[in-house]
């Protein structure tokens, strides 16, 4: 089924057509109403009325999380306070949280392209969903909820954790879709079979799945474990949240809803542009959005897009998979985990010198960090307990830091490898390519 | 009366151990005691030797991790009980301890363990009271 057949099956010039239309009125309302764009337009010696094409896109200045938090809180905005209906944040890991906020017809928006989305996956009025994101400043749990709910289905809001409580629910009520992130599926299925569940008595008909990079290897263990298709949901909270793209059952690349996100990849180096089909940086315009439009964002995701015909007969245009990130972020169970973040941690222990490795492993397809730290006189103790005790307050401070429990081990000193210029600080033993 | 006692941290990789006597060796200094305590990850080695500051010099010159601290050595008659008379004299004293390791002596027939209280100076006095033999340094590093 396809939730609105007259946008996602557009026919290319129409939606060329109207994105256009579109994309004139969100850059003069955002040259109107944002004083940030309105210098950096004019730094750019650009105005509004020169966008004539879609192609000329390209002119207009690039927007990056840094802008962003530099417009903390609510520099974006491009309507009055009393228009916003709804904010949410980003998580904040690399310095102030960027703040997103939504009109009433944003938080529409967003209902209609995760119904689109949830639509894809099987979702209908007469289905229940487990919806396992947090709700919260988090835009994935809200995100679904309102798809869900513009369906008509019936949403547990039951967010993440209480496990063992999710299987009972799953079981108990007849869960038909369930959301959640790749590690957090896999924890769960681990736990049911624990617990003794049966995935054929159970009446789960589709997984959706988001806000984590995942291998096919992922998807077909969790595909096997319960037993059903699993879709993948990609979003951020800058645009908007969950539902700027998502799978259909063709199960080859997410469709992004282009009549309301446009999206281009380029050459992060060069900041050009790049023809569909080359792997680059994704960036993102909203097309629709009142109450924060934000112009050509660098979502430092790496993908490709690519426009042949899809087997489900809608028309937009596909992005693979994120296959990386163009900056040093890891995510690690979900949460996004700069270098810089654990130096900061071990910087604030005295006698360590910040010589470290991290080592990201995913055992069992659950993520594990380590942070290799090099042992210094300053820290050095004949006592075994110390030096125990020592690395559990490195631990703590790292956990403090970035919001996820780490293992730190005490190597010898000079023993972790200095590089020429970038030190190399991460080892993803984690494998995205299949 | 403190023995200076050599602590150099081992990473539980293979071959670690080997690597750091092997400087010793090179260099013609010969252990007198040894013992090394582990958790899962690293190990702290502990050596008495006769020249412990050139020693921690050659260590360090190979990127060791090497400290210097004071352990007692107390003569224990070698035979059941020897150690106990010692562990009583400290127990009676409320004198706390951290670790400690023991060798034998064949030519001498004598054992000796080497002591690490929380408080040394509390050690020593508590373990002269009581009448326990303190070895010097020079006869340990020596013998």
């Amino acid at each position: 089924m396809i939730w609105n057949e007259e946008a996602e099956c557009m026919p290319p010039a129409l939606r060329e057509q109207l994105q256009l239309k579109r994309l004139k009125e969100v850059v003069k309302k955002a040259y109107d109403n944002v004083p940030y764009y309105k210098k950096k337009f004019d730094e750019a010696g650009i105005k509004p009325g020169d966008i004539k094409t879609l192609k000329d896109i390209e002119k207009l200045p690039l927007t990056t999380k840094d802008d962003l938090r530099d417009s903390y809180p609510f520099g974006m905005f491009a309507v009055p306070s009393k228009k916003i209906v709804e904010l949410h944040t980003s998580s904040g890991t690399t310095g102030k949280p960027t703040v997103s906020g939504y009109t009433r017809k944003d938080i529409k928006t967003w209902a209609e392209v995760m119904a689109r989305g949830l639509t894809m996956f099987g979702l209908t009025e007469d289905d229940i969903i487990q919806n396992t994101h947090g709700y919260g400043l988090f835009t994935g749990g809200f995100g679904v909820h309102y798809g869900a709910q513009n369906i008509g289905a019936t949403v547990i809001p039951i967010s993440t954790g209480q496990t063992k409580r999710q299987i009972e629910i799953l079981e108990d009520f007849g869960t038909n879709v369930l959301i959640f992130t790749p590690s957090y599926g896999l924890y769960l299925a681990e736990v049911a079979e624990e617990e003794g569940v049966n995935p054929d008595n159970l009446k789960l008909k589709s997984i959706g799945f988001g806000a984590e990079m995942w291998t096919s290897g992922m998807r077909k263990e969790i595909e096997r474990r319960f037993g059903v298709p699993a879709f993948n949901i990609y979003g951020l909270t800058e645009i908007m949240g969950p539902g700027i793209a998502l799978e259909c059952d063709a199960q080859d690349g997410l469709h992004v809803m282009e009549d309301h996100f446009y999206p281009e990849i380029i050459d992060s180096e060069t900041l050009e542009t790049l023809p569909d089909g080359e792997k680059g940086e994704l960036v993102l315009t909203n097309l629709t959005r009142e109450g924060m439009p934000i112009i050509r964002f660098r979502t430092k995701d790496i993908t490709a897009l690519r426009r042949d015909l899809c087997s489900c007969g809608r028309t937009f245009v596909k992005m693979d998979r994120i296959t990386g990130r163009t900056d040093d972020m890891l995510k690690v169970k979900g949460v996004a985990v700069f270098p810089s973040q654990i130096e900061k941690a071990l910087l604030k222990i005295d006698g360590l010198e910040p010589h470290y490795q991290i080592i990201v492993t995913r055992p069992q397809h659950l993520d594990e960090l380590e942070v290799q730290v090099e042992a210094s006189p300053g820290l050095f103790s004949d006592e075994v307990k110390e030096l125990v005790n020592i690395r559990k307050k490195i631990e703590n401070q790292i956990h403090n830091e970035i919001g996820i429990r780490v293992n730190v081990t005490l190597v010898e000193p000079k023993t972790l490898p200095r590089s020429e210029g970038k030190a190399v600080r991460v080892i993803d033993k984690r494998s995205f390519d299949e | 009366m403190k023995i200076k006692q050599l602590s150099i941290f081992l990473e539980n990789k293979k071959g670690r151990m080997r690597k750091a006597l092997d400087v010793l060796a090179h260099n013609n200094i010969n252990i007198r005691a040894m013992s090394i305590a582990d958790v899962s990850d690293f190990g702290i080695l502990r050596l008495i030797v006769p020249v412990p500051d050139r020693a921690k010099e050659l260590l360090e010159a190979n990127n060791f991790l090497v400290k210097i601290g004071d352990v007692i050595a107390v003569e224990m008659s070698d035979e059941p009980g020897g150690l106990n008379a010692v562990l009583e004299i400290l127990d009676e004293s409320s004198i706390n301890l951290d670790y400690l390791y023991a060798f034998v002596d064949e030519k001498e027939e004598k054992a000796i363990v080497l002591l690490h209280p929380e408080d040394i100076d509390g050690g020593i006095k508590a373990l002269k009271n009581g009448g326990a033999k303190l070895i010097p340094p020079e006869e340990v590093y020596d013998w």
